[in-house]
């Protein structure tokens, strides 16, 4: 069976990398396998790490533990609230009732801003803020002093480009350009790892083709 | 009442997280438990949205016979597939996700090589972009190009074969010019998520309600 | 039509071929390269050398079968030296296309290194929600997961008698594709404190530096390069390391594609002038 599923592993890679040469049935037929095995895979997850350990195990344990389903329903009763929220949520689907699913997506929503907010301040603002503010003068040691100036000017530089409230002249003119500078050392760094990203990501499916399909590398 | 009740929805369940981020005791504490609990719950239904508008145009594709048609065909059988490989491997296994399952079969040798290798494809695509669009056309260009470069020969062993230090260089950019400019990218970007947060939570974003 | 418009028109499938073959020749070579460790590596490396034996760590799978070439090996690197410290590992996830991925990955050194499922490690699988989960996990981890990946309680399991929350766990390792390490940092590092390392994609390791500079992040593994690292540190070659030649080759065609096509620029455009 192994060997079997590493040849379809294999047909269907080169079925994708098909496509370099230019788009063709094969790699159609590959690329909608993928979606729609996706999401039927999908619903199967769901099923297995959320509706079933979260919603129904609850009130089958208690049942074996109890042997009542009227007490293993009156102590798990509250589950039913979310368990109507997430079915009303998928009447999105008709319009003429999909009011009803802005239900649980408020709720979503609502929770999901509630931590944002505190994680946000605790999390990204003060931390960070306070990790710029660094010594700008380390007696005895030029390259951390030097490192640490350009740490706060980068910071500073780069808030000033981003401030879209007043024209950039003058000083915050100066400022957001040593800012520019600084941006586009980021953004050079973030292509190169990119790059790397890419040809690794590559790197992995032609060792899969040399090594699990055709054994000639080990 | 179709806008106002989603509105206090929203602004209790916040007021609920803020409130028990300050008071993690009883019973506000268990409140936030109970509702972070019931987030998770319903978290898993919004996987399935789009499923079914999914299939619904594809089988609306199939019944027309518009273009492609039978590429549709192939998309509902992946989805049977798997639902039938996972309902089966579900009764026969008790669990979809169990060792050796036709359902974890499906995934390791349909699921895994094609998700790969579509990812894979971007490292063609970055070559012809790089060769075709990266252009130091001017100062602010070059110097992306530089930094570029130094980073992609420092971060592999042939940089350190070429120069000994070149290592060292590209962990320097990362470390101070790369990280001072996100970090003031990141303090922007948070400031901005705070304020739509709370935005949101007062009720004066609605777009999620349409 | 001159070289020079022929080196600008030049059909992109010439440039497919060239990096495929550019790639492949090393692999196929078998050519072998050391790696120099960076410092942020090597911090993960001493984050999780440095706990006593016993200690639990938690391990997430925020990654899919799209970046498996570049996190599972870090994935495997760090599992292999946990087991070796006879760490316990939890291992959990955000995405719930990656779980299994993590799962065979788990299940594979668990096996290589003779260690007990329920003892030596759990799997508790996938819950959707992310900063729910995140935060739920910081009261009570049974909250979340009353149960493991295979549906047995948590309390019927050995290890996890006496595992409640983060206060219990040592250090976080996220195998992380995405911005989900972010996640981890802003709703479980501020919030409890907990220590964590992450390993990410070449693509997100940029946006980690400042983290691991405010002190956020106790290390970091960035790309297969981080990975081929942490194989060098704990001696135990993977694809990681095997990669690295074929790495060089791509990096440095590409250099030469971007060199090419600047001097095709700089020339037709002293030409038009």
């Amino acid at each position: 069976m192994t060997l079997l599923g590493t040849w379809i592993a294999a047909f269907l890679t080169l079925a994708i990398f098909s496509f370099l040469y230019k788009d063709n049935p094969v790699y159609k037929f590959a690329e909608h396998l993928y979606v729609g095995v996706s999401a039927g895979y999908m619903v199967i997850y769901v099923w297995a790490t959320d509706v079933r350990p979260l919603l129904l195990d609850p009130f089958v344990q208690t049942h074996l533990q109890t042997r009542s389903w009227a007490i293993s329903f009156s102590q798990h009763a509250s589950l039913f609230i979310p368990a109507t929220l997430g079915v009303v949520m998928l009447l999105r689907t008709f319009p003429k009732i999909s009011w009803v699913s802005r239900w649980p997506i408020s709720f979503l929503v609502g929770i999901g801003a509630g931590l944002a907010i505190t994680a946000d301040v605790q999390g990204y603002l003060f931390p960070q803020v306070q990790a710029t503010l660094v010594p700008l003068w380390v007696g005895g040691s030029v390259l951390t002093t030097f490192n640490n100036i350009l740490l706060f000017v980068g910071v500073v530089g780069t808030l000033a480009y981003f401030y879209f409230s007043r024209e950039h002249k003058g000083f915050l003119g100066g400022l957001s350009r040593i800012g520019v500078l600084f941006i586009m050392v980021a953004f050079g760094a973030s292509f190169g790892y990119t790059v790397m990203a890419r040809i690794s990501l590559l790197i992995g499916r032609i060792h899969f083709l040399f090594a699990d399909w055709l054994h000639v590398v080990h | 009442m179709k806008r106002e009740i989603p509105l206090l929805i929203t602004f209790l369940t916040g007021l609920i997280m803020i409130v028990q981020f300050f008071v993690p005791h009883r019973p506000i504490g268990g409140i936030g438990t109970g509702v972070l609990s019931w987030y998770t719950i319903i978290a898993g239904f919004t996987l399935l949205l789009g499923i079914d508008s999914l299939i619904g145009l594809h089988l609306k594709k199939l019944q027309r016979r518009q273009s492609g048609w039978s590429y549709s065909i192939t998309l509902i059988l992946g989805v049977l597939l798997a639902l039938g490989l996972g309902i089966w491997s579900e009764v026969k296994y008790g669990s979809a996700l169990a060792f050796g399952s036709p359902f974890m079969y499906l995934y390791t040798y349909l699921v895994v090589p094609l998700q790969a290798t579509m990812f894979s494809l971007l490292a063609f695509f970055i070559a012809s972009a790089a060769y075709r669009a990266f252009r130091a056309r001017t100062l602010e260009a070059s110097l992306l190009l530089v930094a570029a470069m130094i980073v992609m020969l420092g971060r592999v062993p042939l940089g350190a074969a070429i120069w000994g230090k070149l290592p060292l260089l590209a962990e320097w950019i990362m470390n101070t010019p790369n990280a001072a400019a996100t970090r003031g990218i990141l303090i922007g970007v948070s400031l901005g998520a705070l304020a739509m947060s709370l935005r949101i939570l007062l009720g004066i974003e609605r777009t999620y309600l349409s | 039509m001159s070289w020079l418009a022929k080196l600008e028109k030049i059909d992109r499938r010439w440039i497919f071929l060239g990096v495929a073959l550019v790639v492949s020749a090393p692999l196929l070579l078998g050519l072998h390269s050391k790696v120099d460790i960076t410092p942020p590596v090597k911090n993960t490396y001493e984050a999780i050398d440095r706990l006593p034996p016993g200690s639990v760590i938690m391990v997430s799978i925020d990654y899919d079968a799209s970046t498996m070439p570049e996190n599972q090996p870090m994935l495997l690197a760090v599992l292999r030296h946990a087991f070796q410290k006879n760490l316990k590992i939890i291992l959990m996830g955000h995405w719930p296309l990656g779980l299994p991925v993590g799962t065979l990955g788990l299940d594979q050194v668990a096996r290589e290194m003779h260690k007990t499922y329920g003892t030596d490690y759990v799997n508790l699988g996938f819950r959707p929600g992310t900063a729910a989960v995140m935060v739920n996990l910081g009261t009570e981890i049974r909250n979340v997961f009353p149960s493991d990946y295979r549906r047995v309680l948590l309390d019927s399991i050995p290890m996890m008698r006496g595992v409640h929350n983060y206060n219990d766990i040592r250090l976080l390792v996220g195998i992380e594709a995405g911005d989900t390490y972010e996640f981890w940092i802003i709703y479980v590092q501020a919030r409890f404190g907990l220590k964590m390392a992450m390993g990410t994609t070449a693509v997100m390791a940029p946006t980690a530096y400042k983290y691991l500079q405010s002190g956020q992040l106790v290390g970091l593994i960035g790309g297969l390069k981080g990975a081929a690292e942490y194989e060098s540190l704990i001696a135990h070659p993977g694809i990681g390391l095997a990669g690295m030649p074929a790495q060089s080759a791509g990096h440095l065609l590409i250099i030469l594609f971007i060199i090419l096509g600047n001097i095709g620029y700089f020339l037709s455009r002293r030409k038009k002038a």
